[in-house]
């Protein structure tokens, strides 16, 4: 049994369910559930419940949530004070900085993004060339550092002691760089990269107001919604929505494309999804020969059936 | 103001990739490209030069067919170029943090470093900040938008659920550029034409004095992820198709 960090990220006082994917890849090993500040009440049982041994506190003076740097240095301060072999986590927005200032710090490698971990073997499986293929990379060093790609492995249960430890590192340097402020768009939910499931409306969607549709039906679902690159272009949805190749990579376990027409830079960013599903007016559509189940017909009157389905 | 770009060589993300060996590929008939978020890099790069004067200089790190992306980035502005030859697409990238650097502390020292926020070849989405620990210089990552004032740049980052952090740090930094942060422009043909006579230095990775025996990641393996072959096409009335999905999904693929 290797001792194995993981990063939890925590969201409005309760552990993302990313983090306990996360926990599970670590299965068999004696985790360390690393949190960063110093109020665990509100998830230290569910992080037990998922398999954490010990649950770590950790804190440092300073302004912490304003500094990037000072936190990978708590982390990496962590990771040597518990002599941790190994250090998983998410590989969300936040997490993949982390990691990679984490790795730059502890002059350790790291592999971003793995869809599968062989900790005994200190294997690592993950997408190279936008999905087209998995590559299997081997890691040396003292410390194994990777993040995991949200949604690559199921989460399950598996009681541990779940002890509590705090941890005051001893860093104060801020680093470098400052988070001055935080900007908060509008109505924005599930966080795409991180979401279990996806429903995406491409040019099809028509108008800005028609993803209220879309959002219905995601409601149901648990989803997050996604657009495709025209449809960011035309003005229908932002930016952060976009999937593809100059969007976001995700890999949900269920797929939804709505008149998309399935351009290879938007598949570079979605192949790897467990389940892909095409609703598509066109019968001769080219994501018809690249998905999993399809639907000819026109979107405005399949969703609402499919939202009042679920 | 002395800017550089690190642009890396990568296989279109339109092509096939096909395999070779058990952990390489065909790298001969596919076409090569810059690494799109690169080129907005050197489009922010080219832009702020053209306001401020200076230079820009691209680094790329790789085979000696990365020729044709460098001139790609010169023909968008960039002035000068170098190359560091290797003959690996799959180089640690710690190794590449290092030559970057070391072929940038030769040049002398820029005041600001320009990268994309990761490959697509590799997706490893950290050569940017191992590069800006052995200088010393603060990094930000997935940069969307940036101002440049008074020694200082302000860089807007795409967090999670929509969130956006506005990042302060002082100059020289290192900047992973992503989409938002501007359109790179369509060189045209008379610049096209001038990028042929500009300067590329070619270095090769062995006189850089880097132990390569450092490397700590290796590829074993290079596997074709099999595409799938045909959706199971559902039959019946809009009704009766949704609700066959909804059951395929519950049922057999436990999805939802
Ligand atoms: C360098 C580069 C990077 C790119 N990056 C991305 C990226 O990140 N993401 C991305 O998505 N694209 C990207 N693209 C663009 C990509 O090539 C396609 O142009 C784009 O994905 C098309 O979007 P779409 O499928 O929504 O639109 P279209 O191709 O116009 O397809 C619309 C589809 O909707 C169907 N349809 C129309 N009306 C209805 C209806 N009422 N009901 C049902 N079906 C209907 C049509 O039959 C058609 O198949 C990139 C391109 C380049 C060159
Ligand atoms: N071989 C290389 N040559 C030049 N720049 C590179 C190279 N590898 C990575 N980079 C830069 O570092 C960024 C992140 O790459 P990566 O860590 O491979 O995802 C890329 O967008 C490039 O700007």
């Amino acid at each position: 049994m290797a001792r194995t960090g993981i990063l939890i990220e925590i969201e409005n006082n309760a552990v993302k369910e990313t983090s306990f994917g996360v926990m599970t890849a670590a299965a068999g090993q004696e985790i360390y559930a690393l949190v960063l500040g110093d109020d665990v009440s509100a998830v230290k049982e569910k992080l037990a419940e998922y398999g954490a041994a010990v649950i770590v506190s950790i804190t440092a003076p300073g302004d912490v949530a304003s500094s990037p740097d000072l936190q990978a240095q708590m982390i990496a301060a962590a990771v040597k004070e518990y002599n941790l072999e190994t250090l998983l986590g998410t590989a969300s927005a936040t997490g993949k900085d982390l990691f990679a200032r984490i790795a730059a710090i502890m002059d350790e490698a790291l592999v971003s993004d793995c869809v599968q971990v062989n900790i005994a073997d200190k294997t690592v499986k993950k997408s190279h060339f936008s999905g087209k293929t998995f590559a299997t990379l081997k890691v040396n060093g003292s410390v194994l550092l990777c993040t995991i790609r949200p949604n690559s492995i199921e989460p399950v249960a598996s009681p541990a002691a779940g002890e509590l430890m705090n941890f005051s590192a001893d860093v104060s340097d801020p680093g470098l760089i400052k988070i001055v402020e935080v900007k908060k768009d509008a109505g924005k939910k599930l966080d795409l990269t991180e979401a279990p499931v996806i429903i995406t409306g491409g040019r099809a969607i028509k108008a800005a107001e028609n993803y209220k549709m879309l959002e219905a039906c995601a409601q149901k679902m648990g989803a997050a919604v996604g657009a495709s690159r025209a449809a960011v272009d035309a003005g229908y949805a932002p930016h952060s929505m976009q999937v593809g190749q100059t969007g976001k990579t995700v890999s949900p376990r269920l797929y939804i494309a709505c008149g998309v027409s399935g351009a290879v830079q938007h598949f570079a960013g979605m192949k790897t999804s467990k389940v892909i599903v095409a609703i598509n007016e066109d019968k001769d559509a080219p994501i018809f020969s690249k998905c999993d189940y399809g639907i000819v017909g026109d979107i405005f009157d399949v969703v609402p059936v499919l939202t009042e389905k679920l | 103001m002395k800017i550089c770009v690190c642009v890396k060589h990568v296989p279109d993300t339109a092509a096939s990739i096909k395999l070779a060996g058990d952990k390489g590929f065909e790298d001969s008939e596919i076409k090569f490209v810059s690494n799109p978020y690169d080129e907005y890099g050197i489009e922010e790069a080219v832009s702020l030069v053209e306001k401020q004067g200076g230079e820009v200089v691209v680094v790329t790190v790789g085979k000696a067919s990365a020729v044709t992306t460098i001139r790609s980035a010169m023909a968008m502005g960039a002035h000068r170029a170098i190359l560091v030859k290797t003959d690996s697409q799959f180089l640690d990238s710690e190794l590449t943090a290092k030559a970057l650097k070391a072929v940038m502390d030769q040049d002398g020292k820029p005041d600001m470093i320009f990268t994309g926020k990761g490959s697509v070849d590799t997706e490893s989405f950290q050569t940017q900040y191992r590069l800006a620990k052995l200088f010393g210089m603060p990094v930000v990552n997935e940069v969307s938008s940036l101002t440049i004032d008074d020694g200082k740049a302000i860089a807007q980052r795409e967090a999670e659920g929509g969130k956006r952090q506005v990042i302060e740090m002082s100059l020289p930094c290192v900047i992973g550029a992503t989409k938002g942060l501007n359109e790179p422009r369509y060189p045209k043909f008379p610049d096209i034409m001038k990028a042929k006579k500009k300067e590329i230095k070619e270095i090769e990775f062995s006189e850089l004095g880097i132990d390569v025996s450092q490397g700590k990641v290796t590829i074993e393996k290079l596997e074709s992820v099999p595409e799938r072959s045909g959706a199971k096409m559902l039959v019946g009335s809009v009704d009766d198709q949704v609700t066959e999905l909804v059951r395929i999904l519950k049922e057999d693929e436990k999805v939802l």
